[in-house]
């Protein structure tokens, strides 16, 4: 699928989906979204890179190996769960969650680290089965 | 320190995370696994400690109160098979250091090893029926890729018999749950215990208690659901046929024991379902594995006729019964881990594990030998070793209820247990052996060099030490089990520990 059209459309299209995956990460917690859906919507943004300029372009984008952001993700996941039990002696996943308001970002809590740990993971998983199945065909 | 019962679960979840940043250097992986495992124990030892001097631990994760957030609950039962679990998982990770071919380490064996433990030290520590399921998903996931791991095609084909039968029983396991909630409201253990008993609808309750005893029954290898065990038990590497077959079914075991001890209450219907299922274990066991030829196949169907005794613990439902069968729960853990790292020893010694090849094993290996015929006495119960206690438990318990057929069949099961490692014996150790050829790029232990062999056999050291201790130390662990009975029979203690606000 190299087509010209495609290929340009998606090198706006990655910032684009990956800003709002974001968004729909942050938006999470009260409303529909989270880090499972942000986390597949971003790993379709690469997905489609990869579509339109090649499997070897996207790993060069990505520079390392997919795989490696779910050992990092499930550690984000994991710190904001046993934070609680460490630092203020709560019961494990916890909610904590700051006083004051952040602008744009609203109250920040565990539950935004754990949820980003998700996002990580969900991309890392994503995108290694698709890059593996990929490769071998 | 109120949290001290999550440390056991939170640092295995620690130790897989841990194990994937080093997804291709695997000897750190072997002395993370092994030195996490110390750690593992020493935890868990502590909860235990903690459970034993001051009774029934809790913690609200999240701080959401009972009914409606998750509980983890550690009562003696839990905490006991927390420490056994990270025993058997020290054990095993040593095991696995020596004995898993690079081939298998080099896809993530180790971090999905943890993952195994992580669910199994989730299951016997919620408190809370939904989550059971997750702890369920969470073990048979990371066992379906050990059981693949290395892509054999006889490995493959016991998988597929493992993955079907054990997604069926998860399924049941889900619709039993969908089940009780609609009739109950709840998933914590504990509030089911105070609302099941006051239940008007008794068909439909017994409906859900047969649904998980089906669901359960198949992960534990009770009568009609038993086939997908020996015939997938073998294939796997010895280390993960060993966790296996130590753990996977005691966890369905302990399952049951759950649901039997603290919701569905005296249902003489339901104990009578358990005590012909147990009777027809113990007798489905015990046959299958007279006639079977493979080291493993032969120590596969015996976990079968020995979750038969626990069963029929289950089903008399006496406080003695309950003893015996927790007593015999303990032992089981503890000698059937030891025995598939023993099949692992003798096939790597002599390169198969087909009795009628094997031979020799004492002439040439005295000491070992010795070693291994620790647990092999184990498992038949001679007095003193630890198999033996419980079994008078049981039989007592029989007597008393006058159950004379639970009786035959516990003797009978015994007895055919000590005819099949007698002619084991006979055949793998005294017997003169086939000259096997030598096989091209195979380890054999004689070959290797002293620190794998001491890996191979500190394991099973550790273990067989272990069994003594519960054989020579049946006192304590009598202690120990009539506790856990009396706490099994009075699930007060459970519901209040878990629910204060109610009294």
């Amino acid at each position: 699928m190299k087509t010209l059209i495609l290929r340009t459309a998606s090198n706006y299209l990655l910032p684009i989906l990956l800003l709002i995956s974001i968004f729909i990460l942050l938006r999470g917690h009260y409303l529909p979204g989270g880090g499972f859906v942000g986390g597949l919507i971003a790993s379709i943004a690469f997905v489609l890179h990869a579509f339109a300029n090649g499997l070897k372009n996207t790993k060069r984008l990505l520079k390392f190996h997919p795989g490696y952001l779910m050992p990092v993700g499930l550690a984000v996941s994991f710190l904001s769960g046993v934070l609680p039990v460490i630092g203020f002696d709560e019961p494990f996943m916890t909610g904590l969650w700051m006083h004051d308001a952040i602008p744009v970002l609203g109250k920040l809590g565990t539950a935004l680290f754990f949820d980003i740990g998700v996002y990580i993971v969900v991309q890392g998983v994503t995108l290694t089965i698709i890059f593996t199945i990929s490769e071998s065909a | 320190m109120q949290q001290l019962l999550l440390y056991p679960l939170l640092f295995q979840l620690f130790l897989s995370i841990f194990l994937m940043f080093f997804w291709k250097k695997i000897d750190a992986q072997k002395i993370i696994s092994i030195v996490g495992g110390f750690i593992a124990v020493f935890l868990s030892g502590v909860l235990f400690y903690t459970v034993w001097n001051s009774g029934i631990q809790t913690v609200q994760a999240a701080s959401w109160e009972a009914p409606y957030g998750i509980t983890f609950v550690a009562d003696t039962l839990s905490a006991t098979l927390v420490l056994l679990t990270s025993i058997a998982g020290l054990a095993v990770s040593f095991f696995s250091s020596a004995s898993v071919i690079p081939a298998r380490l080099r896809f993530g064996y180790f971090p999905i090893y943890h993952f195994l433990l992580l669910g199994l030290t989730g299951a016997f520590l919620t408190g809370d029926i939904f989550n059971l399921y997750v702890w369920f998903e969470i073990i048979i996931i990371s066992s379906f890729v050990l059981i693949t791991l290395g892509g054999e095609k006889a490995q493959i084909e016991g998988a597929v018999k493992y993955f079907t039968l054990n997604i069926l029983a998860s399924i049941i396991f889900l619709t039993a749950i969908a089940v009780l909630y609609g009739l109950a409201g709840s998933l914590n253990m504990a509030d089911l215990a105070t609302i099941i008993p006051q239940l008007e609808n008794r068909k439909l309750v017994e409906v859900a208690a047969i649904l998980f005893l089906v669901g359960f029954g198949i992960k534990s290898a009770v009568f009609p659901l038993y086939f997908w065990l020996p015939a997938s038990y073998h294939t796997p590497p010895s280390a993960v046929a060993a966790i296996f077959g130590g753990l996977l079914t005691k966890v369905g075991v302990y399952a049951l024991i759950r649901i039997f001890s603290l919701i569905f209450l005296d249902d003489v219907f339901l104990d009578d379902i358990l005590l012909v299922v147990a009777v027809l274990t113990i007798f489905s066991g015990a046959i299958g594995s007279l006639v079977q030829k493979n080291v493993r196949k032969i120590f596969s169907y015996l976990i079968i006729c020995h979750i038969g005794f626990m069963i029929a613990g289950l089903g008399m439902g006496t406080e003695i019964a309950f003893a015996g069968m927790v007593f015999y729960l303990i032992h089981d853990i503890m000698v059937k881990t030891n025995l598939f790292m023993v099949s692992g020893l003798i096939y790597r010694i002599k390169g198969t594990n087909n009795v009628r090849l094997l031979g020799d094993l004492y002439a040439n290996f005295p000491k070992l030998s010795l070693l291994m015929f620790i647990p092999l006495l184990s498992v038949i119960g001679v007095p003193p070793f630890s198999g033996f206690w419980p079994k008078v438990s049981l039989i007592i318990a029989s007597l008393n209820e006058k159950n004379y057929v639970i009786m035959g069949a516990i003797i009978f099961g015994s007895l055919l247990t000590l005819i099949i490692i007698a002619r084991l014996w006979s055949n793998v150790f005294w017997k003169k052996g086939e000259d096997l050829p030598k096989r091209d790029h195979f380890l054999y232990f004689q070959k290797m060099n002293r620190l794998k062999k001491f890996q191979f056999l500190a394991p099973i050291i550790l273990l067989a030490g272990v069994s003594l201790y519960i054989g020579f130390g049946a006192e304590h662990m009598q202690q120990l089990s009539n506790r856990i009975a009396s706490e099994l029979i009075d699930n007060t203690q459970y519901i209040e520990a878990v629910m204060p606000q109610n009294n």
